[in-house]
């Protein structure tokens, strides 16, 4: 009886390692990595039903904050917690530094390409990115071209995807350079961190993370026009049917600007002003989360109820600065993503310090035969869309889903990429009373002014659903604490 | 502050203030109905539908039970409770960041217990509960305020809002009243219509309080002079515009900038008219002109608020820019 007691609170129990996945935590079975020892045993020592507590704790401590989001489709706009799993995420100093120089190195020639196609297009001329595929992206705006962003930077900031590969090495999924989210989960997630586990915190030495809002407030302060002292900074949301509301109200507290929306702001003469009741304001530098296309009604999307009319206009006019720059998504397309290599040897005349995954362009037909002949190896990606939609993962599909992919990248070529299936690496998470692996990857956010800030950390996301690959907060994803040690 | 916060923070409090009061004419003249008077039911309810200024029912669904459906449920019209308190909610879900969490909490609790409600099952088991619970949600709300919020300019809005609502509420109901104030002496008026004038009262909750000022016996005069001239009582409309009066001077303190002299002008006039008003010369005079004025005073001032301090027109305002 004791015996069975013992091993039914014995939380990693029942953990078997994913075959063919990197597992952060197990060198091999049993046998924790030297950073993890001291997580691992003191898991032990809590035990399951210890941990059942704390899990509860910190779910309730998420739901009475407020920190949801909100899913279409289901209920119309319900709003549900980010799921949030205990065990913290580690990454040793010698990795993170790393990743901190290799996303360094992209994020500054990502900039430097949107500059140029938006310029000269000197790196159409030297044959070095194709001018056609990049002219043709979903979200290339040919209303920047000659628009000068101001101080030349076109990323305020940046999400880029990172995956860890099964020989442990990190390469880059994804950019996300247009509103890139969840950055308030990074940051909550660390708060109850701290809570739940205050001594195995304190023991480890984990880099801080606090300064987020301080880095982001500077990198928008260093767009306002030089003449202004005390520039007005505002955060620019669709509104609170946005998924990412609370985000939103979050990082404005944070930086202690305001929150607008679209309808709080006007412009007159190429200025922007929000209407406050002791008279309109002007305002000098708008960070948002609002996407390009409903950003201006007059130049963008005419039908668009969340933008401001006449904004384009005095951005252009370099009465206002706008983070991140109109038509950052260019650099984030993922055809694109296939010369984002070549960009940066391009532009810096280095070696890519993070690689990318193989990338195959059905825009090209030897890679689109390729593509269409292992539809049940590869994943599929349609390049336009995020959060996980519009995607095929080859091992997991049905054969329908296979012919309904068949049909659409032959009838749009341009519009799809496949890469191989990679089986992310896995890291142990607490579901239902045990610690099972799931696959995991990470977002760390890339913040540009003066100069490039990366706060140690990210949002390490998580495919609940055992066996998923998809980690994105729309199709089941959770996520949990990323700690960057010290040393 | 932003233009559309102050606003939904005006206009949700303007929203739950007369769901309030609905609330409690409905309570009061349904519980009417249940003692024997002299007074025809449907003149009853159709001074109901004319105090808060409600378009008669159709045909058919004139009675009390369609009566109370127009005014209370249906979705339809947007001075009923249920529209009320959706409207408030939503405003109040607009700003959720701006208001404390615990009135956030107690305005969302009290949206979705009406949103619960159905109306066949609310009248078969007697609509009190269901009106005594809105009254009590919407009372909740406001201490929640006056103990978790700053007293700043967000508030300040919230009691503006309350304030000129209010009023109206009051003017309006004593315009609807008016023909009982004209007969001939104050006695007949007394005896034929006690339990009108009871109703009245107890629609601004205020029997209890004009008792304590002039005993049990209701006399129209005395009822006209509380409901609208009594210094201290919060249900009349001289309290009711001081603090409207109050709570505008204040956002001009909180809010330079904008040019609010003729707002305060309007307000600061209605305030002296029911501060120095002499009630024998006024029902000589006539009643309803001076509710007529007030009334009107009220619209203009609420135009003001948002001609001022919400919607401006850029031009008004680009040289205080």
């Amino acid at each position: 009886m004791v015996g069975a007691a013992k091993a039914a609170s014995a939380p990693f129990g029942q953990y078997t390692e994913v075959p063919g996945a990197y597992d952060e935590m197990f060198e091999r079975p049993g046998a924790p990595r030297t950073h993890y020892r001291e997580l691992h045993q003191r898991i032990r020592q809590l035990g399951a039903e210890e941990l059942a507590r704390r899990q509860q704790a910190a779910d309730l401590s998420f739901l009475n904050q407020g920190i949801t989001f909100t899913v279409y489709g289901k209920d119309e706009g319900a709003e549900r917690i980010f799921p949030y799993d205990l065990l913290p995420r580690l990454i040793t100093a010698s990795e993170w530094a790393v990743i901190e120089k290799g996303l360094t190195q992209r994020i500054t020639a990502l900039n430097l390409f949107l500059r140029d196609i938006y310029g000269e297009g000197k790196i159409f001329r030297d044959g070095a990115a194709p001018r056609d595929l990049a002219l043709s992206c979903k979200h290339f705006r040919r209303e920047m071209r000659g628009v000068k962003a101001p101080r030349d930077i076109y990323i305020t900031v940046a999400g880029t995807d990172l995956i860890r590969m099964p020989n442990g090495e990190f390469r880059v999924l994804e950019d996300n350079l247009r509103v890139p989210s969840g950055v308030s989960y990074m940051l909550t997630n660390r708060q109850v961190m701290k809570r739940v586990f205050p001594v195995v915190f304190t023991n480890y030495g984990v880099s801080s993370i606090e300064h987020y809002g301080q880095a982001l407030l500077n990198a928008l302060t260093a767009l306002a026009p030089p003449h202004v002292h005390d520039p007005n900074i505002v955060l620019l949301t669709p509104g609170v049917y946005n998924s990412a509301y609370f985000e939103h109200t979050f990082l404005a507290r944070l930086m202690g600007i305001e929150l607008v929306e679209g309808r709080d702001l006007l412009t007159h003469d190429n200025t922007v002003y929000m209407r406050t009741t002791s008279g309109l304001k002007r305002v000098d530098v708008i960070y948002r989360r609002i996407d390009d296309d409903f950003l201006d009604p007059l130049t963008f999307r005419a039908d668009s109820m969340l933008g401001v009319p006449g904004l384009f206009n005095a951005y252009r006019a370099g009465r206002v600065a706008i983070g991140n720059a109109i038509g950052a998504g260019v650099a984030d397309d993922k055809a694109m993503y296939a010369y984002v290599p070549k960009i940066i040897r391009y532009y810096l005349g280095e070696d890519p310090i993070l690689d990318n995954v193989d990338t195959y362009l059905c825009s090209d037909p030897k890679e689109l035969k390729h593509t269409l002949a292992n539809l049940d190896k590869l994943v599929v990606k349609a390049v336009g869309e995020s959060g996980g939609y519009g995607m095929l993962i080859g091992p997991h599909s049905t054969a329908e889903q296979r012919e309904e992919f068949r049909r659409r990248v032959e009838a749009d070529p341009r519009n799809y990429i496949a890469q191989p299936t990679i089986t992310l690496s896995t890291a142990p998470c607490f579901v239902d009373g045990a610690i099972e692996p799931r696959h995991v990857d990470l977002r760390p956010y890339i913040l540009c002014g003066d100069k490039i800030t990366i706060v140690p950390g990210g949002l390490t996301r998580v495919a609940l659903r055992k066996g998923s690959l998809v980690v994105n907060s729309s199709q089941g994803g959770g996520s949990k604490d990323t700690w960057v040690l010290r040393e | 502050m932003l233009s559309r916060v102050a606003d939904s923070l005006y206009w949700m409090s303007r929203y739950l203030e007369r769901a309030e009061h609905t609330s409690r004419i409905i309570n009061v003249n349904l519980n009417l109905m249940l003692d024997q008077s002299p007074a025809a039911p449907s003149e009853r309810w159709s001074r109901v539908l004319q105090a808060l200024r409600a378009d008669a029912p159709e045909a058919g669904e004139d009675d009390a039970r369609g009566i109370t459906h127009t005014l209370a449920f249906n979705a339809g019209n947007p001075s009923s409770v249920v529209s009320c308190i959706a409207a408030a909610r939503e405003n109040a879900r607009q700003i959720r960041e701006m208001i404390s969490s615990e009135m956030w909490e107690t305005i969302n609790g009290l949206y979705l217990q009406v949103k619960r409600s159905r109306f066949d099952e609310v009248w078969e088991t007697g609509a009190y509960p269901f009106f005594s619970q809105v009254i009590q949600g919407s009372t909740m709300f406001q201490g929640v305020t006056d103990s978790t919020m700053s007293r700043g300019e967000g508030w300040q809005f919230i009691q503006a809002g309350r304030y000129l609502e209010r009023g109206i509420l009051i003017v309006d109901q004593l315009d609807a009243y008016y023909e009982e104030f004209t007969p001939g002496t104050p006695a007949e008026s007394l005896h034929e219509n006690y339990l009108e004038w009871v109703g009245l009262l107890k629609s601004f909750t205020a029997f209890e309080a004009y008792c304590k000022t002039h005993g049990a016996d209701p006399r129209h005069d005395h009822v006209i002079e509380f409901l609208l001239l009594d210094d201290h009582f919060p249900h009349s409309a001289h309290f009711s515009v001081k603090r409207l009066h109050g709570a505008l001077e204040a956002i001009n303190g909180f809010a330079g900038g904008r040019n609010s002299s003729e707002l305060l002008r309007i307000s600061g006039r209605v305030r002296s008219t029911l501060d120095y008003l002499d009630l024998p010369e006024l029902l000589r005079g006539g009643l309803r002109p001076y509710l007529g004025q007030i009334s009107r005073q009220h619209a203009q001032i609420h135009d003001i608020i948002h001609r001022v301090y919400l919607a401006y027109p850029v031009e008004s305002a680009i040289t205080w820019a």
